[in-house]
């Protein structure tokens, strides 16, 4: 009896473990291949050429014309999820009757829900034809589409992740505020969202890190030409479309160009890791004030 | 306009804003969903569903796709739930606060925030080539195994706490040992919250399309997979390629394709929030 219990436990502890098998396997990949592409290409080459063209002829590996698309389209993301998502936020907060607000919060949640090749078809079919309407010289494949598309996917990380924040302050305090004579308005962003702004920004950065890594929206409508620009009207390609790109082809094991995606999806990995360990940081912080 | 009347104006303003952008989001779902409705619904019958995919994309159907998909999570559930609602058990249940079980947590949380696409090049390292899987059924079920235990781990250990502590005495107090106490205590009493996890989870699965892609499914996909080791397509795949051609008549077929996927997702997420509510009013 006892040696059973003791097996099912060390069953239980590998499946555990398997999660850390996964960050290790997913650290050994990407170096392992990374590696082997900085044997041929030099880093400094990689950080500071402004041209990445590893499938033409003529090659260059600047990363940089991948990552300036990849944060171009997640900028135009955040830029229409964060004040949308923020307002529905405090909305529901504070001004939503609950009932409304029991019906409301699944309709959003199902925005996160639909599968993202879905938003990558509604934006190329759809909001870029809509926008060509307004401005006809938008090309058929854009950051802007794309960005403006993602930003609606991620409005419902950024409301609800929001709203919990708003919902964890004590209400002593928004009460505290009413009875000063302070408006709804007032209250709201006077003492809520300064009182949450811990949990607003994890939910900012959480929503920056899925726009990064988001990967058929722009590899359906944000088109394969990667170029250093800022203009959100012609196509540019982040890192996630052009390991898509070399994916739909056949690029030999061992080729540079298999190589390419491993180094640009370690770029990518940094880039999350590191917003996802600064909001796991201010999670933790923020937890011990209220606790 | 004095101050009161201002600040209450503005108090006004902002309500109203609130209520125009929570309506946004609804609004543009139902443009989303009007549009695809529009040019797909037609498209739709038996012939669609039970067609191999084809160049003429007024032939063309989604039979490889649907049943590539199938496969696909039938083999998810397999490898996932085991192994996720396990390691949740053992986090809630055998843990003890040390050193290795905070390095699973922060582990944990941060592989939730990995994006879809680098567990695809996982795949690609690991199974595609490592263990020489190829882009097979079998190394795109496994990388989505990998990639949907964080949402099962988390589902369960919620489910887990949720538990109440009264229960788990009396099982103990009854000389139940602490496997038999997980076993007939625990997990009933919690089945309904990891339930609504795992089916979450296999809806987030089966909208996946990226890391399939950087594994290995294809675009293009003539025959009914036979064995596990085959090379496969699924749906958001074949929306995916059909989005990507020029003629008028693949996009089409990729709306058609589109309200397939969004009624499996909607229904899941239906029956996800169903066990919800049903297991929550159990709780109280």
């Amino acid at each position: 009896m006892k040696i059973k219990e003791k097996i099912i436990e060390l069953v239980l502890k590998f499946f555990a473990s398997i999660t850390i098998l996964t960050t290790v396997g997913i650290i050994v990949v990407l170096l392992f291949e990374s590696i082997a592409f900085f044997k041929s290409v030099s880093i400094l080459d990689f950080l500071t050429d402004t041209q990445w063209t590893p499938l033409y002829s003529e090659k260059h590996f600047g990363i940089l014309a991948l990552v300036s698309g990849t944060f171009l389209t997640a900028a135009i993301a955040i830029a229409v999820a964060l004040p949308i998502g923020l307002t529905i936020a405090i909305y529901l907060n504070m001004y939503a009757p609950k009932s409304f607000r029991k019906v409301l919060k699944p309709f959003l949640e199902i925005l996160a829900a639909i599968p993202t090749v879905v938003y990558g078809f509604f934006a190329l079919t759809i909001v870029t034809p809509f926008l060509q309407t307004i401005y006809p010289d938008l090309e058929t494949f854009n950051s802007l589409s794309a960005g403006i598309v993602m930003g609606i996917m991620i409005i419902p990380f950024i409301s609800s992740l929001s709203e919990d924040a708003l919902h964890a302050v004590p209400k002593s305090l928004k009460l505290a505020s009413f009875g000063m004579g302070a408006t709804r308005f007032q209250t709201a962003f006077k003492v809520m969202v300064p009182a949450a702004s811990s949990g607003i920004i994890v939910s900012i950065i959480l929503a920056i890190s899925r726009a990064i890594g988001e990967t058929m929206i722009v590899a359906i409508a944000a088109g394969q030409q990667p170029q250093l620009t800022l203009d959100p009207t012609v196509p540019v390609q982040t890192i996630t479309s052009y390991i898509v790109q070399v994916s739909m082809g056949d690029a030999p094991q061992g080729s540079i160009e298999y190589k390419t995606i491993f180094a640009a999806g370690l770029t990518l990995f940094l880039f999350t890791f590191i917003l996802n360990s600064i909001s796991f940081y201010i999670k933790k912080k923020y937890q011990e004030k209220y606790e | 306009m004095n101050n009161l009347q201002k600040n209450r104006f503005i108090d006004q303003v902002f309500k109203i804003l609130g209520i125009l952008f929570t309506m946004l989001g609804i609004f543009i779902l139902g443009v989303l969903i009007y549009n695809i409705l529009k040019v797909g619904v037609t498209r739709i019958n038996w012939d669609f569903l039970t067609s191999l995919p084809s160049r003429r994309p007024e032939k063309a159907g989604i039979y490889t796709a649907i049943i590539g998909t199938l496969d696909l999570m039938l083999l998810t559930i397999i490898f996932a739930i085991p192994v996720g609602v396990g390691a949740g058990i053992y986090l809630e249940e055998y843990a003890k606060k040390s050193k290795f079980s905070s390095l699973l947590e922060i582990n944990i949380s941060n592989l939730a925030g990995v994006p879809s696409i680098i567990y695809g090049l996982l795949g690609l390292g690991i199974f595609v080539r490592f263990f020489g899987l190829g882009g097979s059924i079998l190394s795109g079920s496994l990388t989505l195994s990998l990639l949907i235990l964080p949402i099962i781990i988390v589902a369960t250990r919620e489910a887990i706490k949720a538990v109440p502590h009264s229960l788990k005495e009396a099982s103990y107090g009854l000389g139940a040992s602490k496997w038999q106490t997980i076993k007939n205590v625990v997990l009933p009493s919690s089945f309904g919250g990891i339930l609504t996890g795992i089916i979450l989870s296999l809806s987030r699965a089966i909208g996946e399309t990226a890391p399939l892609i950087v594994v290995g499914a294809m675009a293009y996909v003539p025959f009914v997979p036979h064995s596990v080791f085959d090379t496969f397509s699924v749906l958001p795949m074949q929306i995916f390629s059909w989005t990507t051609r020029p003629q008028q008549g693949f996009a089409i077929a990729a709306s058609a394709a589109i309200i397939i996927l969004l009624i499996i997702t909607f229904v899941m997420n239906g029956i996800a929030v169903y066990f919800r509510n049903k297991w929550q009013k159990k709780l109280k």
